[in-house]
């Protein structure tokens, strides 16, 4: 398992991961900085999502605590030029490629299923249906190799793919699909696996009986492990793997051994089927604390930290007061792009219901 | 170049799979066994000759694999024409077609299309073992976001798979195989109908017939027969199954005051049950008499030994047209 921070926050490359120790080398005091202001970050703005969950503004949440190294690192390790898609629970590496995070409350407050633009912003929509969005990552990764934007010579011209996905959706035969295409495409896409070991209630054994990073290699998909709690090991091997696919190298699979301190979503209840030993040893190997550590080692003092708590706050905020102020849609939004092109069912049933809401209006009008 | 030609529906098909390849380089065609082989009922023959190994390829048997990799490279900005080989294969790409083909634009408030063509041979009549015999249209046509199309002729085939391919909309494109190798004129040049467009095949007063596919041809065969029993028989081929073209099929049956829907597919909950309770909706007092259906029974598809007897036939569509004048 690749590590470089362990849980204390002491540095070290093993000599047998030398490779990735060199990119770490690369980075710079501002990068570790903004890895920090992003994880936590990304941990207010799930707090307060969970919040706002509960004081009924939102639907439902789903919470990513405990997997802010394994987002943020991986997601800053993704090139101006890659495509990004996620499962439903990557609000970190959304953070990281700079995605209005209200984009994300407004489904989960019902507002829309998604609607940012995957073309511009180049993080594609949420998948509610496990795996599924692992397939288009490939068939999109399948694309960039037709269009010989792999392996140029010019780094700027070269695109890769990253897909994100659980433990559970590694059932999915989609995920196996998906190695399959990639590996006889030599499609330029890292599968990034999150393994936060638990898939609502049931442990990752349930879904495997060998280490998920394995799981590829049948189909001609390398991969590591890599300890998902470490920001470093996130970013440094992904990196390596995104610059190598963008080369030619083909598809690589990372299983990001991580933990879901919180719940599936807020309508799960954890303590049924996991002990408080487990997640207390989880919260010992705490991403946020440990990057911590390693930083005031570095000599970052109080002031950067009370900072970043200060951003956070206001971000958090920012985000309440936007929740509250979210309109229900208009009811002919539900008539909208369900077709690009003229559908006479759709425009008759839409202009029924015009009628008839407007019937009531009539009615309240005339008493 | 003649501005028509004598084709079947197969090399129709062919012919306009490749006016769109030559016509916009992002339409790419994929499935088993579809390079070099030509797929096994040949449409796809010598289009790999053709437009090489880019833009024609062979896929893993892999259904869903197909399909969810149709939509990644759809929103890389190809056109992506995908075959699933037999209608009783499509069933393991059900879940990327209905879930995320048919609501990815939804999803995305538009900023996203899927112009996927999705072609597959579909129906029975060919002697088939299981699974090769099926008419599955209803799955889809029940699903917002997708239309459905299934051409009954050469001149359709060679122009409606290329109004599937120009569309910005995901089309199920369902080949009337038993009928792949039926003869007729193409005009090069000059389209029919859109693709969502009915058309009235054979004019009559007495009884209307609406089919589809590969009964088209059947009806069109019991309106012959009709004749000699003194039955004047209108057939319309309603070359959609979503949307369904309702203007065309109510002028009829506000001329005959008698409908009867066909196809090979199930009855229960299927394209002539939607007929049949819209016609009932939108001309009540037209009809003279119940709207008929007259399809495969509620049974899995039969072994091929019983399948002439599990497909409507002309005399079961006469049958229906008795009822039907009787009531």
């Amino acid at each position: 398992m690749v590590q470089f921070l362990s849980p204390d926050g002491t540095y070290g490359v093993p000599a047998e991961y030398a490779e990735y120790g060199k990119i770490i080398a690369d980075l710079k005091e501002e990068d570790f900085l903004k890895f920090y202001r992003h994880m936590t970050r990304m941990r207010r703005f799930d707090n307060e999502a969970t919040a706002l969950q509960r004081q009924g503004q939102l639907g439902l949440w789903v919470p990513a605590v405990g997997q802010e190294a394994a987002q943020i690192g991986s997601g800053h390790a993704v090139g101006k030029n890659d495509h990004i898609f996620p499962s439903y629970r990557e609000h970190g590496v959304a953070i990281t490629h700079d995605i209005d995070l209200m984009a994300i409350l407004k489904m989960l407050r019902g507002v829309n299923h998604g609607g940012w633009n995957p073309d511009e912003t180049r993080f594609h929509l949420y998948a509610i249906v496990l795996g599924t969005q692992v397939i288009h990552a490939t068939g999109y990764a399948m694309g960039v190799k037709f269009d010989g934007k792999v392996g140029t010579g010019f780094a700027e011209r070269d695109e890769a793919v990253i897909t994100y996905f659980g433990d559970g959706a590694t059932a999915e035969g989609d995920i196996s699909e998906s190695f399959l295409f990639a590996a006889i495409n030599n499609a330029p896409l890292v599968f990034f696996c999150q393994n936060n070991q638990w898939a609502i209630s049931s442990s990752v054994e349930t879904q495997t009986t060998v280490p998920l990073y394995q799981r590829g290699a049948g189909f001609g998909v390398p991969g590591i492990r890599i300890d998902g709690n470490d920001v470093l090991a996130s970013y440094a091997v992904t990196k390596k793997h995104m610059d190598d696919a963008r080369n030619g190298a083909g598809p690589f699979m990372i299983e990001a051994l991580t933990y879901r301190i919180g719940a599936h979503t807020t309508s799960d209840d954890p303590t049924k089927y996991r002990t408080q030993e487990e997640v207390d040893y989880w919260t010992a190997r705490d991403p946020i604390t440990r990057l911590e550590k390693f930083l005031r080692r570095q000599g970052i003092n109080d002031s950067f930290f009370e900072k970043c708590a200060e951003e956070n706050e206001i971000m958090a905020g920012e985000i309440r007061a936007q929740t509250f102020a979210l309109q229900a849609p208009p009811i002919e939004n539900m008539f909208q792009h369900v077709y690009a092109e003229s559908h006479p069912l759709i425009e008759e049933q839409a202009a029924w219901l015009k009628g008839y809401e407007a019937s009531f209006e009539t009615e309240g009008g005339a008493a | 170049m003649p501005n028509s030609v004598e084709m079947t529906i197969v090399k129709a098909i062919n012919a306009g799979i490749r006016k769109a390849m030559a016509d916009n380089d992002k339409v790419i065609v994929f499935g088993q066994d579809v390079a070099a082989l030509g797929g096994v009922f040949r449409v796809t023959e010598g289009i790999l000759g053709e437009f090489g190994p880019k833009r024609i390829f062979n896929s893993p048997i892999a259904e869903a694999g197909i399909i969810g990799t149709a939509i990644g490279l759809t929103m890389r900005g190809y056109r992506p024409v995908a075959e699933i080989q037999f209608d009783g294969f499509v069933f393991p790409a059900f879940n990327q077609i209905t879930t995320q083909l048919a609501k990815l634009q939804n999803r995305s408030e538009g900023a996203m299309t899927m112009p996927v063509v999705i072609r597959i041979p579909y129906g029975g009549g060919i002697g088939a073992i299981e699974h090769h015999s099926e008419s599955p249209e209803a799955y889809f046509a029940h699903t917002p976001g997708l239309r459905v199309i299934s051409p009954s002729n050469p001149n359709d085939a060679y122009w409606m798979i290329q109004q599937a391919i120009a569309s910005e909309d995901p089309v199920l494109f369902f080949e009337p195989k038993r009928r792949y190798w039926q003869k007729g004129m193409v005009d090069l040049e000059n389209p029919p109908a859109g693709m969502h467009q009915a058309t009235v095949l054979r004019q009559g007063k007495d009884v209307t017939i609406a089919a589809y596919g590969p009964m088209v041809a059947t009806a069109l065969q019991a309106a012959e027969i009709g004749t000699t029993e003194g039955r004047s028989i209108e057939v319309i081929d309603m070359r959609s199954m979503s949307p369904i073209d309702y203007a065309t099929i109510l002028e009829s049956v506000k001329k005959t005051g008698h409908l009867i829907v066909t196809h090979e597919a199930n009855i229960n909950v299927s394209i002539s049950s939607e007929v049949a309770a819209r016609v009932a909706e939108l001309a009540f007092y037209h009809l003279e008499a119940p709207v008929l259906r007259v399809g495969g029974f509620d049974v899995p598809y039969p072994a091929a030994k019983l399948e002439e007897k599990f497909l409507p036939d002309a005399d079961r569509l006469l049958e229906a047209v008795d009822r039907s004048l009787g009531y």
